[in-house]
């Protein structure tokens, strides 16, 4: 690292872990949807990255609508369209999972192969319908800009707001699975389903309302991704994978395990990006989770589950 | 005699099996369609050998590789690399400002052939290297997964990162593998011509040879005592391991010889197309190729050729004449394969075939013999 004096080198490590943790919000929300359909039902979804682009498109068609009809309104239909992103997406999933794969539950590595599927149809759809441009929604003026910390260190503030929405959207997730009735009903579907069924859950209920939930969760990593870059019918391809190492090296099913892995991964791939070029950072990052997990198998904090 | 009937060919359905394939690809293609068409076809059927392992490794075996185009692609490079040093002689490339080194090194300020791309300029070596270098590589991984039980959904992810790996690798380094154009311009093999007609006559039937090899020696391994161990790994993993068998070493072994066959595919595939990119190395293709088995029937080595020549002609002609209903048919084939057909195109045949025959047979008066009907069925796999 010649060249740098160590004052450039703080101020380096600080701007490019801010800019890091814009991309920690995405993978942290992708990856908390995700951990909650992979780790909890064990379906590997691939179409998750697409519904992350429902989110986002649902966020760029609000954004349109208020222009054209009320303008007025531009400020503060964000914080709306978070919420539609979420309703959106939730109902794709809650609809995918009822007609796709609820039959699929018995055969994991299938789910993988209809999901891929479903996926596909859901790059063309967005191809008909948005054109194969990318687009971006016009953000609310309080969104764009940086906050200059000292002289040398911006932190740019969408990245704090994208901070704060994935803080929130985190916790709601904890409560909801660890302290709420219904994640109890959703662990205990997990642990035992059929001991489950007979203390009288409806386990398929759970397994479509847990399906669309982490697929809402996507749509708002959706809606906090609009801020940060634009979107494309391929957008989602482009972030499954890294979700999914994410949600491995974590060790799914823990969510503190899920926070640190995407927290770490996010900042390593920032961090490496300005001292090497972005490929390489991503060979050099990806190469190490591999290894990692090679030597750890169950990720970093596995839960102890019977398996 | 009863040795290749029963072991080689899998019997009186797997002969006969064997030879229709073999009649359509070795004589119906070439007498129907012309240069171009056939060379497609030959394209197409080197993508059967990436179908092929995945019916071991994953049919039989129950072990999913999303990684099938990294071996894919490691053959094919291994061949490309050769015929791109040959076809950079310094007389071929004086206008560089350094002769002798392929032209996108040029591009790219390298000034001298890198270390791993010097043995590549001996024939022997490259053959050598793209029969054992994937296999070695599939063992590294394998010893590294397999060892520690890691299996099923996670083994699935895991080839399928290190298939992004080195495809970011191959874009980002393009001074040393051609970037995202990949290896291309690719002329003569030992100073012969590989653009010829003549010769893509016979480099389809050389390959049309190796794969029916292939299916052979994937018919003696399945119908093996270690294919019987696959399958009782397949459905009951723990209670093998219980029975005193060392469970990761079959699953090395067949995810190494996987990898060799579609190294195999991927070297085919270069010598027909004439040039070889990261795009047959990533997560499309790999996961492409398990469609083409799922299609196919991910329990039946002819099957899956049918399957690969099916998708790969519906995938042209549709994208030629519809590219925009192309994708939602083609994801629409996943999700009705999966839910529907899960044994694919041969379970439809083991099927309906019987019907088919008995009616045949009636209108041409003959009698009916009792076929026994004896196909594995797909058994759900729990991991």
């Amino acid at each position: 690292m010649g060249g740098y004096s160590y004052g450039e080198l703080g101020a380096i490590f600080a701007m490019q872990g801010f800019s890091g943790i814009s991309l920690f919000s995405v993978l942290l929300l992708m990856a908390l949807g995700l951990a909650i359909i992979f780790g909890q039902m064990g379906v590997i979804n691939m179409a998750h990255g697409e519904f992350m682009a429902v989110g986002a498109y649902t966020t760029y068609l609000m954004s349109s609508l208020t222009e054209s009809f009320f303008p007025a309104f531009l400020p503060y239909y964000f914080i709306l369209s978070i919420a539609l992103a979420f309703i959106v997406a939730g109902a794709m999933g809650y609809l995918a999972e009822y007609v796709l794969i609820r039959h699929l539950y018995s055969r994991p590595l299938d789910t993988l192969l209809a999901t891929w599927g479903l996926s596909l149809i859901m790059q063309q759809s967005f191809r008909s319908i948005f054109g194969a441009r990318e687009v971006s929604p016009t953000l609310p003026e309080w969104l764009l800009g940086a906050y200059p910390a000292t002289d040398m260190i911006d932190i740019p503030i969408n990245g704090l707001f994208v901070l704060g929405l994935t803080i929130v959207v985190t916790l709601g997730v904890f409560y909801l699975m660890f302290k709420s009735s219904w994640g109890l009903r959703v662990r205990a579907t997990t642990q035992n389903r059929v001991m489950s069924g007979a203390v009288g859950i409806n386990t398929k209920k759970i397994d479509r309302f847990t399906f669309a939930l982490g697929c809402g969760i996507a749509g708002i990593a959706g809606a906090a991704f609009t801020t940060i870059a634009s979107t494309g019918p391929t957008t989602g391809t482009l972030y499954i994978v890294d979700t999914f190492m994410v949600v491995v090296f974590g060790g799914a099913a823990s969510l503190f395990g899920t926070i640190a892995s995407a927290f770490s991964i996010a900042q390593a791939q920032s961090i490496l990006e300005f001292f090497i070029s972005g490929s390489m950072a991503k060979v050099f990052t990806l190469l190490v989770l591999v290894l990692i997990l090679m030597f750890k198998p169950e990720g970093l904090f596995a839960s102890k589950v019977r398996r | 005699m009863s040795f290749v009937y029963d072991k080689l060919l899998g019997g009186k359905s797997g002969a006969i099996g064997l030879l229709v394939l073999s009649v359509i690809i070795l004589i119906v293609f070439p007498m129907l369609l012309d240069g171009f068409r056939l060379n497609l076809v030959g394209k197409y059927l080197t993508y059967a050998f990436a179908a092929i392992s995945l019916v071991l490794l994953w049919g039989y075996g129950g072990t999913l590789s999303l990684g099938q185009g990294i071996f894919f692609g490691l053959g094919g490079y291994g061949m490309a690399m050769f015929l791109k040093l040959e076809a950079s002689s310094p007389e071929n490339t004086a206008i560089q400002s350094t002769p002798g080194i392929p032209d996108f090194m040029d591009w790219n300020q390298i000034t001298a052939l890198p270390w791993f791309w010097e043995p590549f300029s001996s024939f022997g070596f490259t053959l050598l290297a793209i029969l054992v270098l994937p296999a070695l590589f599939a063992y590294f991984i394998g010893v590294a997964m397999f060892k520690r039980r890691v299996g099923g959904v996670y083994f699935a992810i895991i080839t399928q990162v290190i298939a992004v790996i080195l495809t970011v690798l191959i874009v980002g380094q393009q001074g040393y593998t051609g970037g995202i154009n990949g290896i291309t311009d690719l002329r003569t093999l030992n100073g012969w011509d590989i653009t010829s007609d003549s010769a893509k006559y016979l480099f389809y039937y050389i390959n049309c040879g190796l794969l029916i090899g292939v299916i052979l020696l994937s018919r003696f391994i399945l119908t093996s005592k270690f294919g019987r161990l696959l399958l009782a790994i397949r459905d009951k993993e723990d209670r093998v391991r219980f029975s005193g068998y060392d469970v990761a070493n079959f699953k090395i072994f067949i995810f190494c010889f996987a990898a060799f066959v579609s190294a195999l595919g991927g070297a085919m595939f270069t010598l027909q197309v004439g040039f070889m990119s990261p795009s047959f190395v990533g997560i499309v293709p790999s996961i492409e190729m398990v469609i083409f088995a799922a299609v196919g029937g991910r329990m039946s080595l002819i099957g899956v050729v049918y399957g690969t020549l099916l998708i790969n002609f519906g995938k042209t002609t549709f994208s030629e004449s519809f590219p925009e209903l192309w994708l939602f048919l083609m994801g629409g084939t996943f999700i009705a394969v999966v839910m529907f057909f899960p044994n694919g195109l041969a379970g439809l045949w083991s099927q309906y075939s019987p019907d088919i025959i008995k009616k045949i047979r009636s209108t041409f008066g003959m009698a009916n013999p009792e076929l026994p009907l004896s196909s594995p069925g797909l058994k759900e796999t729990n991991s």
